[in-house]
């Protein structure tokens, strides 16, 4: 087999590429079942009725998936800048903490205020975060892969010290979380008796927005002719430390608002749990989206499906529900790899 | 192999050594090449001509087993060659030196020419006997290089000879170099030529990739033309000239741009005792003087790395003169950025097209403005106007003739000529009064070099200055007003353009000649 480089990419195809790969996952991992012991098309079949089986499946998909679509735009607009924002956990907390900081009675407004406000402070603070390597990053060349991973640790650590320490609800029964979220500042939920909140809403408001801004914006512009080539971008003038650093506040500023999203929606207070893994998943979602605002919405809806459908399959089918990692993983690859077909025409001599 | 080198027969007709019959490659609606035929000898050197776009490399990458062609079939040695396979190409005698070239820059020369040639699973190595035969073939063919250095450590003329040497060292008959000359300078390109007419003295042929007639004319047997894909002449090179390959090439008859006599204008730019100090503290620029006119093209002469970098970079906004006077349309130049340059009216075409003049990955609308995103025409309200940017686009791909491109393109996807129509498109649509050409026509085909060269022309009536940086000489002495040379960060006295010759500025840009400084100027500081 050959490939050659195609003149023109049509659409249908760039869109049937991922699906494709996506398919040719679950029949990968068809092998892994039937090794567990378990017939696959009864597994498979719970893992979708896991993910969209009902109404409290889909809500609950959804409500997982807010948050990464969150943590998937802030890898997205960082990686399409080349800026390697790995920190996007670290700042999810720290979006957290300042919404708890502000929303657990430090200010009152009326709910149509008080959600914004929240939803603000938790951005500047996971923007701030992400400034501090983005500065260390164009003035002195500190790799940011390295500084923004380790700042994970520090913030979880200090979130940690707060919910054991001086933010310990008394109220908690002993458990290390802080005080509620005040009544105003909840995000509304959706569906009546569902978990899934405003904060979806949210989540999908944003991607529409960082879409448009990187299509259509000048700052957005500057972002894309930075992230493509810094040195020509400079050449002509363009302000390539103005346009990292705006990218850090927006990346970082979309992965606090994963925090607030889930210490405002899902749980309502702020705990060391509050997320499985969300900031790097983020990652993954970013690039199983091709960097594309909207395709995180989509992809960002698949991994929370994998990963609920998953739980579900497990308790009907006792396999373990790893396995939702597998397949995220499998589909991770085998999306990047099917870039090479969209790219590339295979030809059979 | 060296062993296996055997002279050409004396006294006989020399033999077909490769034999491409009805070669025909589509890419999607282009057809690349069109039922090409053609046919090599042993011994001789044949140039392959023609502008950019018109074939050529697709054809010899066919050759290679890069590429399958869709009709057509390849017979190397009278065996048939199997399509798409490099390996088979390799095993059949052909090398290929490709104009980027495809050396590991971390790894020694021996290892870059050794590299896929041993197997990988072999526990020793025998370095010694492939040192010995790289040493070798380096000797007979004038191909001096130390197989230890490091590759990232060397020029690219000598890069060049490891290619050469890889492909030997390969036991290549036939050796293809595509736009062999694109990087050397005058002397390097002298030593290649030699080495390529040692090689076919010993038997060997050679198939020379270029679009330039005067290297064509000088160093091969036979030529043949490529224009849109099709073979449109191939004759020896005895009965070619270089009017009529020109037209060939171009297919209809070249006449250069016409220059308009026109009186200097005003000082626009003037250094005195500028002076860039390198990294090392060695000077850069040395005490330069200059006065750039308005209405007018100083044509800078000089080898690459004679200090061009430099002058470039001061021009282009990227730094500030070390010592000295640096004062540009009557304003002192205190303070720089690109942007900066940008505002007082300077327009900078800069060396390298693809590193710096556009982000390829961008589409041509938007590279056109890249240096007016912030301009009310283009942005309001933080926004891009797209419709005005579309239409923007559309009038200057017009106007600069951007061949091959609407405004959605990619820019990575245009050729070299086309992408350089982009920049000079976006530079001069800015109205520039002082104007900084470095190297424009570099790699470009007749046509486009005219292109090139028409819009300058019409900078210059407008009333710009125009500084030229330019290795080659026949084009300084066409296009420019005044010509100076760069030797060693020293700069010639200028001199009109009609009391210039080519032996004196050829001996200027090698060191040799009157470098005394043009202080009879006005305006000094210091």
């Amino acid at each position: 087999m050959r490939l050659e480089p195609r003149a023109h990419i049509p659409l249908w195809l760039s869109l049937a590429a991922p699906v494709a790969a996506v398919a040719l996952a679950f029949a990968c991992c068809a092998l892994l079942i039937v090794w567990a012991g378990a017939p696959v098309v009864a597994a498979y079949e719970a893992l979708l009725r896991g993910a969209f089986g009902s109404v409290f499946a889909v809500t609950e998909t959804l409500t997982r998936a807010a948050p990464l679509i969150f943590t998937g735009l802030a890898a997205a607009v960082a990686f399409r800048a080349k800026l390697w924002n790995i920190g996007a956990e670290g700042q999810l907390y720290a979006g957290a903490l300042a919404a708890t900081w502000i929303g657990t009675g430090m200010v009152t407004l009326p709910p149509l205020l008080m959600v914004p406000l929240l939803f603000l402070a938790g951005a500047l603070a996971g923007g701030l975060l992400l400034l501090v390597p983005a500065i260390l990053k164009l003035k002195l060349r500190v790799d940011e892969v390295v500084t923004t991973l380790l700042l994970n640790f520090i913030v979880i650590l200090f979130v940690n010290y707060l919910v054991f320490g001086p933010w310990k609800d008394p109220l908690s029964m002993g458990w290390p979380q802080a005080a509620p979220i005040i009544e105003e500042g909840i995000l509304d939920p959706l569906v009546p008796r569902m978990r899934l909140h405003a904060g979806f809403l949210w989540a999908v408001g944003l991607a529409v927005f960082t879409w448009a801004f990187i299509r259509f914006s000048r700052w957005g512009f500057q972002i894309r002719a930075v992230g493509h080539n810094p040195e020509a971008a400079a050449f002509a003038g363009l302000p390539v430390g103005a346009t990292v650093l705006r990218t850090a506040l927006l990346s970082g500023g979309l992965a606090g608002m994963a925090g607030v999203c889930e210490v405002a929606g899902a749980k309502g207070y702020l705990t060391l749990d509050i997320s499985p893994g969300f900031g790097y998943t983020g990652i993954a979602v970013a690039m199983l989206a091709g960097l594309h605002p909207l395709g995180v919405v989509a992809a960002a809806i698949f991994v929370a499906a994998i990963y609920n459908g998953a739980d579900a399959m497990s308790r009907a089918m006792s396999i373990s529900n790893y396995l939702a990692d597998v397949l995220t993983a499998t589909a991770l690859l085998l999306v990047l790899a099917s870039v090479l077909f969209v790219r590339f025409r295979p030809r059979l001599r | 192999m060296p062993e296996a080198i055997e002279p050409a027969p004396a006294g006989t007709a020399p033999r077909t050594v490769l034999r491409l019959a009805g070669i025909t490659k589509r890419f999607g609606g282009l057809t690349a090449n069109d039922a090409v035929s053609l046919e090599l000898r042993g011994g001789e050197i044949l140039a392959l001509l023609g502008e950019n776009g018109a074939g050529k490399t697709t054809l010899m990458s066919i050759l290679f087993g890069h590429y399958v062609a869709d009709a057509g079939s390849i017979e190397a040695f009278g065996r048939r060659l199997p399509a798409g396979s490099p390996r088979a190409a390799i095993a059949a005698g052909i090398g290929m030196v490709h104009q980027h070239f495809t050396l590991g820059e971390n790894l020694s020369v021996l290892d870059n020419i050794v590299l896929g040639t041993e197997p990988l699973w072999a526990p020793v190595q025998n370095r010694a006997k492939a040192r010995k035969k790289v040493a070798e073939l380096a000797e007979h063919f004038g191909l001096a290089v130390d197989p230890r250095r490091l590759v990232r450590d060397l020029s690219v003329g000598e890069r060049q000879r490891i290619e050469i040497l890889k492909a030997l060292y390969r036991g290549a008959r036939i050796l293809v170099l595509d736009e062999p000359t694109a990087v050397l300078a005058p002397k390097e390109v002298e030593a290649l030529f030699a080495t390529l007419k040692a090689m076919v003295a010993e038997g060997l042929s050679v198939i020379f990739i270029s679009h330039k007639l005067n290297e064509v004319m000088a160093v091969a047997d036979r030529v043949a033309v490529l224009r849109q894909g099709k073979l449109v002449a191939e004759l020896p090179i005895a009965e070619a000239d270089r009017h009529s390959l020109a037209q060939a090439m171009v297919g209809r008859p070249v006449t250069p741009p016409a220059r308009d006599a026109l009186a200097p204008g005003e000082v626009v730019m003037q250094m005195a005792g500028v002076s860039v100090h390198g990294a090392e503290g060695r000077p850069l620029l040395d005490e330069l003087h200059l006065l750039l006119y308005g209405r007018e093209i100083l044509g800078i002469a000089g080898v690459s790395g004679n200090g061009q970098g430099a002058l470039a970079a001061l021009l282009s906004g990227q730094r500030l003169p070390d010592d000295g006077y640096f004062e540009l349309l009557g304003e002192t130049v205190a303070k720089t950025s690109p942007a900066a340059m940008q505002r007082r009216g300077v327009g900078r075409v800069p060396e390298d097209r693809h590193a710096l003049g556009v982000i390829g990955d961008l589409p041509v609308e938007e590279n056109l403005i890249l240096e007016a995103s912030g301009d009310p025409r283009f942005c309001r309200f933080g926004l891009l106007r797209g419709g005005a940017i579309r239409r923007h686009a559309r009038a200057l791909i017009e106007r600069f003739d951007i061949r091959g491109a609407d405004p959605t393109t990619r820019t990575r996807a245009l050729s070299g000529g086309n992408m350089q129509k982009v920049i000079l498109a976006r530079v001069l649509s800015a109205g520039p009064r002082v104007i900084l050409a470095n190297q424009p026509t570099r790699g470009l085909d007749v046509g486009a070099a005219a292109k090139v060269q028409e819009f300058l022309y019409a900078a210059r009536a407008a009333g710009a200055g125009i500084v030229l940086l330019s290795e080659d000489l026949e084009e300084l002495l066409q296009v420019c007003d005044r010509i100076a040379v760069l030797y060693r960060g020293r700069l010639s006295p200028p001199v009109p353009a009609e009391e210039a010759d080519l032996a004196t500025l050829g001996l200027l840009m090698s060191g040799q000649g009157a470098f005394e400084d043009d202080r009879r100027r006005p305006g000094h500081a210091a």
